[in-house]
């Protein structure tokens, strides 16, 4: 025989402590690649971008030349590396379950993106002559009608450009409302389970919050917010489905009392993913609520926005609403400013930013509704509501459930850190789930619940999916009641361990700074 | 010199018609580590129970109340380089500001560290 | 459904675990009157994506995109050419689909990118730190008034004639409801910014002077003087940069004294939209850090005692301080902040200076190309990209026809202040590294006509 040998091993070789990963020299650990600060790998004389020469001429820059910037700048593909390998450091709703409580983290559908970047809405310049944007306008218009339906509403205002930027719309809606008709009011009430956000926006509106407190069962308590009803105060803010992910059983009756105290009920809807197709907010008696298309409409979280947040008016409001908006007249679509605004719009409290929204949400938004339809929508809220009812049922033997026994919950189920081990915390959990692969829950909130973990799942998950992350979190409760020591340390298997926040917040570093020679030497 | 408590858990040494306030060592613990602490400029004047400085922990904002009324003389520029000094010394080096009080009988409310021992029990 | 994973054997086990007959009963706390029985009526079921497709292409082909015509808008929103690396980059999902970096163990991809993002805006704008970015230039605008009524604890602010007025709109509106005092007057066709005015202006009761550069007609000045008179009467200045490719070419707001400069990022890496969504730049002086408005990302280390990057400062925000946040915004705009930093990564600073100086070379040709049609009179000495032409009528219905004849030409003043006929004749015209001398032969021609 010839007795060829050569080559590679083709199984792998016996090595004694096996289990024991070396560090390596670089700290890359093979497809986990460690990046440094584009500061330290590129250099001021490096571009990534070709142009045609300048011309020469004269310059008109009033003597105002600039000096060194200090920006340095990366070849095309060391750029593309650095964000590669960055991203890759990311948890996200591509990678897998993003339970992050309030947050509706959802499927984030690629036609989207896609129609987003056709060249008729991309590369749209917003104060292009109305004649070349009609399909731009068209849009706003046929989304509006799309989130007027949905809601039972009146009218809707598309320039807010995020949540509480939405909230601010109302609110400034209703003091414009009640400005007009001369009725100086000074107070808002907010239940104590709210979003942090409504207490901040009706202080920046100028109005003193005053808490209404939660019944035992985790919704407003009727009898407390009637009560308080008066001359003084101008609006109540709910949040429906509320932050405990229930149902406000009295908002109607609540609408009807505020009403007739002659104030407005605002509701925010960060939660309206719940009910979408199933309940419309105009038949409670809401007079604005705003929709984060971000959640219930899909647009993609991007790392921190941008969001985008649409305010649904009673017919009350919608005199005040803000310019600019978008009127069909006959087969012409004509937006509203400054200028024609004066003639039939006259109430408005003004402009809130400088164009016309965030257009580039209303395409993915609409999109989104498109490809749902009517029927399909209904669907998003009965399967976000299953999901998440699954969720509490299958792990309400092992956490404590506080509102179990308020009936079925909405999209999201609530769970508090009672019953774990001494020195154990809803902290320890969330970072366990790190290392099983899943994002945590919302942690700490609301803040009625102590150590809160409020899970939304969101009807885009699969019960294979839900399964997984049921096992995932039994395992991590039953961990954290026996007092397993090693759950303190997690996350063990992420690009980074627990970070110091305190020394991050004592000391803080916002930008990047040379180190000094001394420094460098160490 | 004698040392009064609050039900805010601020503490006020009283030295003549000078007073000097912070915050107890049981409210430093509550608020765990102090990142930064707002304080008040001299010559501000505050009416008992005016907001009249703001610690910060990494998770919460807390409000400090002027426990008595005065007017501020002087604040622990310590604090502005080196807040963790709250949670090492808060009833000694990381006091807050001193006043010059307004009117004295309002330590009269005030708590005795034993009745303030008491009411930290109780909680 | 395409997006939905359950299906009907899937929805009946998950019933059974939980203990429910049907989905109905996990809709009781519903009242009845507001319970809808069915699908609501009128509005059309699903539709596959080739259909949604279809409808959503049919309505972008009704718009005339700036890439299909001679283009030379801009007053606050610019057309630059933007690298297909950074649409790639900005769609890989893990930046695209992640939210907020609130768990920072496994969003470092984001967190690095933000700090980055911090320190590139900080030295564009000549400023010690920047935060995360706002939601666009005039929010953050309006931010900056209330930051510096927070420092000064005074409320009047006396606003250039030069500012965009969509930006003092959007100030006049949030001021009717916080009680500050806004001094504004409209512009005028000179060719000097309005410095002097300003200066003139301030007071003891001033909080902030805030300064558009270059402003709204293309005017550049030197702002030193302006921030020396601020600081004179305790006031603080706000510099507003809408352009900030500019600075590429220009000597930053914050190198020249002032204390908050804030801007639009739209033009570098973010692309036109219509108006959305936009990137408000929002930077300071590193005194007034604890003051500054929206999310800040900070340098830490982790438990093994590696770098890593956090959200930091966060007590200035709502959710913390509730009714005492320094702000009621709660988000960024992440994804934009993300596009402008890869953008400005590609350029670094050599890149940004060839950029800066192409467009200024291409405007200074056009300015002097135009100026020579009759009926035409360019009224800046100064202009970085763009400047303002005064015609011999009103300059909105030139762009109207102009428009129906496939040339987008500017902005019109009319557009922009409706109450001011003074400035009626004035058209602002924007002119980048996507403008060809064709284009501009084009331009010059069709107003000839226009104006002839």
């Amino acid at each position: 025989m010839t007795m060829l040998k050569e080559g590679r091993p083709t199984a792998p070789v016996a090595v004694a402590d096996a289990h024991m990963a070396p560090a390596t020299v670089t700290g890359n650990r093979a497809l986990m690649l460690e990046e440094a600060l584009i500061f330290e790998i590129g250099s001021t004389d490096t571009t990534g971008v070709d142009f045609a020469p300048a011309p020469k001429v004269a310059s008109r820059l009033a003597g105002l030349e600039r000096r060194a910037i200090g920006l340095p700048g990366l070849s095309e593909q060391e750029t593309v590396r650095h964000y590669t390998r960055l991203s890759r450091q990311n948890y996200a709703i591509d990678l897998g379950l993003f339970p992050l409580g309030s947050c509706t983290m959802k499927h984030n559908p690629r036609l989207n993106e896609k129609v987003a970047r056709m060249p008729g809405f991309a590369d749209l310049h917003p104060l292009a002559p109305q004649s070349t944007v009609q399909g731009a306008l068209a849009v706003i218009h046929e989304l509006a009608e799309w989130l007027v339906t949905l809601t039972g509403m009146h009218s809707v205002a598309m320039s807010p450009k995020a949540g509480a930027h939405g909230e601010l719309c109302g609110l400034l809606a209703i003091r414009a409302a009640l400005e007009a008709r001369g009725d100086a009011r000074s107070v808002v009430l907010v239940p104590e389970s709210a979003h942090g956000t409504n207490p901040a926006t009706a202080a920046f509106c100028g109005y003193k919050v005053e808490d209404i407190p939660a019944t035992p069962e985790g919704r407003v308590d009727l009898a407390a917010l009637t009560a308080r009803l008066g001359p003084d105060v101008a609006a109540v803010m709910i949040t429906n489905p509320n932050t405990c992910g229930l149902f406000e059983r009295d908002l109607k009756t609540i609408s009807d009392a505020v009403h007739a105290a002659g104030a407005f009920v605002y509701c925010d809807g960060a939660n309206f993913n719940a009910i979408v197709g199933r309940v419309r907010p105009g038949d409670l008696g809401v007079d604005a609520m705003h929709i984060n298309l971000h959640k219930t409409f899909s647009t993609p979280h991007g790392g921190g926005g941008p969001g985008s947040g649409p305010v649904v008016l009673s017919a009350a409001l919608a005199p005040y609403a803000p310019l600019p908006f978008v009127e069909k007249q006959g087969d012409t679509f004509v937006l509203i400013e400054e200028e024609s605004a004066q003639d039939h719009h006259a109430g408005t409290f003004g402009r809130m930013v400088a164009f016309h929204g965030q257009m580039g949400m209303f395409t993915r938004a609409l999109a989104y509704i498109m490809s749902h339809g009517a029927d399909g929508l209904r669907q998003v809220a009965e399967d976000a509501v299953l999901n998440a009812n699954y969720i509490l049922r299958s792990l309400d033997d092992v956490l404590d459930a506080p509102f179990g026994d308020s009936g079925p919950c909405m999209h999201e189920a609530l769970f508090s850190d009672r019953g774990l081990a001494d020195g154990f915390t809803t902290l320890d959990i969330a970072k366990g789930l790190i290392d099983e692969g899943f994002h945590p829950m919302t942690m700490y909130f609301p803040l009625v619940v102590h150590g809160a973990m409020l899970v939304e799942p969101t009807e885009t998950e699969s019960k294979a999916a839900l399964d997984q992350f049921i096992m995932a979190l039994r395992s991590l409760a039953h961990r954290a009641k026996a007092g397993d020591e090693a759950l303190k340390g997690a996350p063990y298997h992420a690009p980074r361990r627990r970070l110091d926040e305190t020394l991050a917040a004592r000391k803080p570093v916002l930008t990047w700074e040379a180190p000094t020679l001394a420094q460098a030497a160490e | 010199m004698s040392r009064y408590f609050t039900d805010e858990h601020e503490w006020i040494d009283v030295e003549g018609e000078i007073a000097t306030v912070g915050i107890t060592d049981y409210a430093q613990e509550q608020l765990g580590d102090i990142v930064f602490v707002e304080l008040p400029a001299e010559g501000t004047t505050f009416d008992k129970g005016d907001d009249a400085a703001v610690v910060e922990s990494v998770k919460a904002a807390s409000d400090v109340y002027a426990p008595i009324s005065g007017e501020v003389i002087e604040a622990n520029g310590a604090l502005e380089d080196e807040p963790a000094l709250v949670n090492s010394d808060a009833e000694e080096d990381g006091w807050f500001f001193k006043l010059r009080m307004t009117d004295p009988s309002e330590l009269e409310g005030l708590m005795t560290e034993a009745a303030y021992k008491k009411f930290v029990a109780a909680l | 459904m395409r997006y939905l994973p359950l299906t009907d054997t899937d929805r009946q086990q998950m019933l059974s675990v939980i203990g429910a007959a049907s989905i109905d009963d996990l809709f009781v706390d519903v009242p009845a009157e507001a319970r809808l029985s069915a699908k609501i009526a009128g509005l059309p079921d699903h539709a596959s994506e080739l259909a949604v497709e279809r409808h959503m292409s049919k309505l972008a082909r009704q718009n005339l995109s700036a890439g299909e015509a001679p283009f030379f808008l801009g007053a606050g929103a610019y057309k630059h050419h933007v690298p297909a690396s950074v649409d790639h980059l900005i769609q890989r999902g893990e930046f695209l689909t992640a939210y907020t970096p609130y768990q920072p163990e496994i969003a470092q991809g984001t967190l690095q990118v933000l700090f980055e993002f911090q320190t590139q805006v900080a030295r564009l704008l000549g400023c010690d730190v920047a935060n995360a970015s706002m939601y666009d230039g005039s929010t953050a605008c309006w931010e900056a008034i209330g930051m510096a009524r927070r420092i000064t604890k005074r409320s009047k602010a006396i606003l250039s004639s030069g500012l965009h007025p969509h930006y003092v709109s959007v100030a006049n509106t949030m001021a009717k409801f916080t009680g500050d005092q806004l001094v504004h007057d409209a512009p005028t066709l000179s060719a000097d910014a309005d410095i002097e005015a300003l200066i003139a202006g301030i007071d003891k009761d001033t909080s902030c002077v805030v300064v558009q550069y270059p402003d709204i007609l293309g005017r550049i000045a030197d702002l030193t003087p302006l921030a020396e008179a601020a600081h004179a009467a305790g006031a603080l200045l706000v510099a507003v940069v809408t352009e900030p490719v500019a600075l590429g070419a220009l000597i930053p707001p914050g190198e020249m004294g002032a204390d908050i400069v804030v801007g639009e990022g739209q033009s570098i890496g973010v692309g036109l939209q219509f108006g959305g969504p936009y990137l408000g730049l929002f930077a300071c002086k590193q005194k007034y850090v604890r003051q500054m408005p929206g999310r800040l990302c900070g340098e830490t280390v982790d438990a093994a005692g590696k770098r890593g990057f956090v959200l930091t400062l966060s007590t200035r925000e709502q959710h913390i301080r509730r009714e005492k946040a320094t702000s009621n915004i709660c988000t960024n705009s992440g994804l934009c902040a993300l596009a402008f930093s890869i953008h400005m990564t590609l350029l670094g600073e050599k890149g940004l200076r060839e950029l800066a100086a192409l467009n200024h070379g291409l405007a200074v040709q056009a300015a002097d190309r135009l100026a020579r049609v009759p009926g035409v009179t360019l009224l800046n000495d100064s202009f970085f990209n763009e400047f303002t032409l005064v015609l011999t009528k009103d300059a909105r219905e030139v762009v109207r026809s102009l428009a129906d004849k496939g040339v987008l030409a500017g902005v019109s003043l009319g557009r922009l202040f409706p109450q001011h006929t003074s400035v009626g004749n004035g058209l602002v015209v924007a002119v980048t590294e996507t403008v060809t001398a064709e284009d501009i032969e084009t331009l010059a021609q069709a107003l000839e006509e226009e104006l002839a």
